[in-house]
């Protein structure tokens, strides 16, 4: 290798229609994963402060062992693991998916626990003053404003989880860094193609940064 | 239950311990309809823990306590009386405890809706009632935070009364409002008084205690130590204690 390197541009900007294909399989990944993400962090965040103990130690116990391992090998565990057990083959979509769900559900679990735990205990006590039931202080007072509480926390896991859904390149699903290798495979531009995968995803998470502020504005807005 | 000389608040040998600390100690009171109970003490004598013991926001440990005709177990196992008893029981907190996310009309007709199950209409009606009744029907599109101490309060306490309730708790309704906002929360209350709502008043504004109770109780560590109507208590108080928890509070 000599050392008087060059930075190809026209190979840098060239290599770009060759890694759009990737951009759908990278938003239908995360953002899939975080909608079965969202429900399941929902319901275990909401186990987890349960006063019944039974039913808040299976939520521990989903929490350390989802938030405790790394995403990497939960998804080849889900990929490589799980047909020997099922006995029939999960496309790698699905495992990519499911990889996403289970761990983004794991720290939104907190996330739920966290906003919950964040409210005043006054507005509960006027709530139940008022004759409304457990559920119904939870679903009109409490979780209204919990959930807007949450939504920092939520925007900043939703930008990690389209950044692990990179590591899905090694159970070969199609998304960005994928098609990056793919594409270097022919053409031995790391260092372009690499730089142009990373403005990718910085798009990407930078456009949801920007709709997050306008929603936690909106939502100040109406306190 | 609706015998106006039943006592709509019986308590018997009621006990109540937060850990090693015993807050309530045997207290024993009967509340008739109609009638305005003034609770003074020092801080941390256990009377907001009272108030608090009559809707079940606290639990007690030991005693009988019925309340609009429904029986509170200890421990807070009786879910449903506790509900039909907070429906038909209004409080009134410090800190006031509106709901920031919903519109002062909002915060009024939610309970009416949800638990009475009024239409939309008819809650809004009686909301706007009760905000012109405390004076500000002109903030009923706004949001909670916009408004003054003095207004939220009086947001709170039309929020309690849409549910048309035969009791009113309130706890220390004017402490955290800033000397100027003080008369307008009790000037509310007093009117509220003079219609013939039975409330029971924990406050410190013993002005406000002498004017509108028909009884005084005086709360030490946990002990009624003297009860009756407020020219006795505040003139001829016969405990020591009572005299110089009065020439403390009175004399600044």
């Amino acid at each position: 290798m000599d050392s008087t390197f060059q930075f190809d541009w026209g190979a840098a900007f060239g290599s770009i229609p060759h890694l759009l294909p990737g951009i759908p399989w990278t938003l239908l990944i995360s953002f899939g994963g975080l909608a079965f993400g969202f429900f399941i962090g929902i319901f275990f965040g909401l186990l987890r402060i349960s006063p019944i103990r039974w039913l808040r130690w299976p939520a521990i116990l989903y929490i350390e062992v989802f938030r405790g391992t790394p995403i990497l090998v939960q998804v080849l565990f889900i990929f490589y693991g799980l047909p020997q057990l099922l006995g029939s083959p999960i496309n790698a979509l699905t495992a990519g998916i499911a990889a996403i769900a289970v761990n983004s559900g794991a720290y939104i679990s907190e996330i739920v626990r966290g906003g919950v735990q964040s409210m005043e205990r006054g507005q509960r006590e006027a709530s139940l003053s008022l004759g409304l039931s457990r559920t119904q202080a939870f679903r009109y007072v409490i979780w209204p404003q919990a959930f807007r509480r949450m939504i920092p926390s939520l925007g900043n896991q939703g930008i990690i989880s389209i950044k692990d859904t990179s590591l899905f390149s090694v159970i070969g699903v199609g998304e960005l860094v994928r098609q990056g290798q793919i594409y270097i495979a022919t053409t031995f531009t790391a260092m372009e193609v690499y730089l142009m995968v990373a403005m990718l995803y910085l798009i990407i998470t930078w456009s949801l940064s920007i709709l997050l502020r306008q929603l936690e504005r909106r939502g100040l807005a109406g306190q | 239950m609706n015998d106006s000389t039943q006592p709509i608040v019986t308590m018997q040998k009621l006990n109540k311990h937060f850990g090693s600390l015993h807050v309530l100690k045997d207290i024993n009171l009967e509340i008739v309809p109609g009638e305005v109970v003034v609770v003074i003490g020092a801080s941390g004598s256990g009377k907001s823990t009272l108030i608090r013991c009559i809707n079940g926001l606290e639990e007690f440990q030991s005693g009988n306590l019925t309340v609009d005709g429904h029986d509170l177990m200890p421990f807070g196992k009786s879910t449903k009386a506790l509900q039909k008893i907070r429906t038909e029981v209004g409080m009134v907190f410090q800190q006031f405890n509106l709901f920031p996310h919903l519109s002062v009309l909002d915060n009024i007709t939610l309970a009416p809706m949800k638990v009475r199950g009024w239409n939309r209409e008819d809650a809004e009606e009686t909301a706007m009632r009760l905000l012109e009744r405390v004076g500000i029907a002109d903030q009923a599109k706004k949001s909670p935070t916009q408004l003054s101490g003095g207004q939220q309060q009086r947001v709170a306490l039309a929020r309690a009364l849409a549910m048309e309730p035969r009791l009113m708790l309130f706890d220390e309704p004017t402490s955290a409002l800033d000397p100027e906002m003080i008369g307008e929360v009790l000037d509310a209350m007093r009117e509220l008084a003079k219609e013939g709502m039975t409330m029971v008043i924990v406050t410190h504004e013993m002005g406000f205690a002498r004017e509108v109770a028909d009884r005084v109780i005086y709360i030490h560590q946990g002990e009624i130590t003297e009860q009756g109507p407020p020219q006795q208590l505040f003139d001829k108080p016969q405990h020591e204690r009572t005299q110089s928890f009065l020439a403390r509070v009175l004399k600044h």
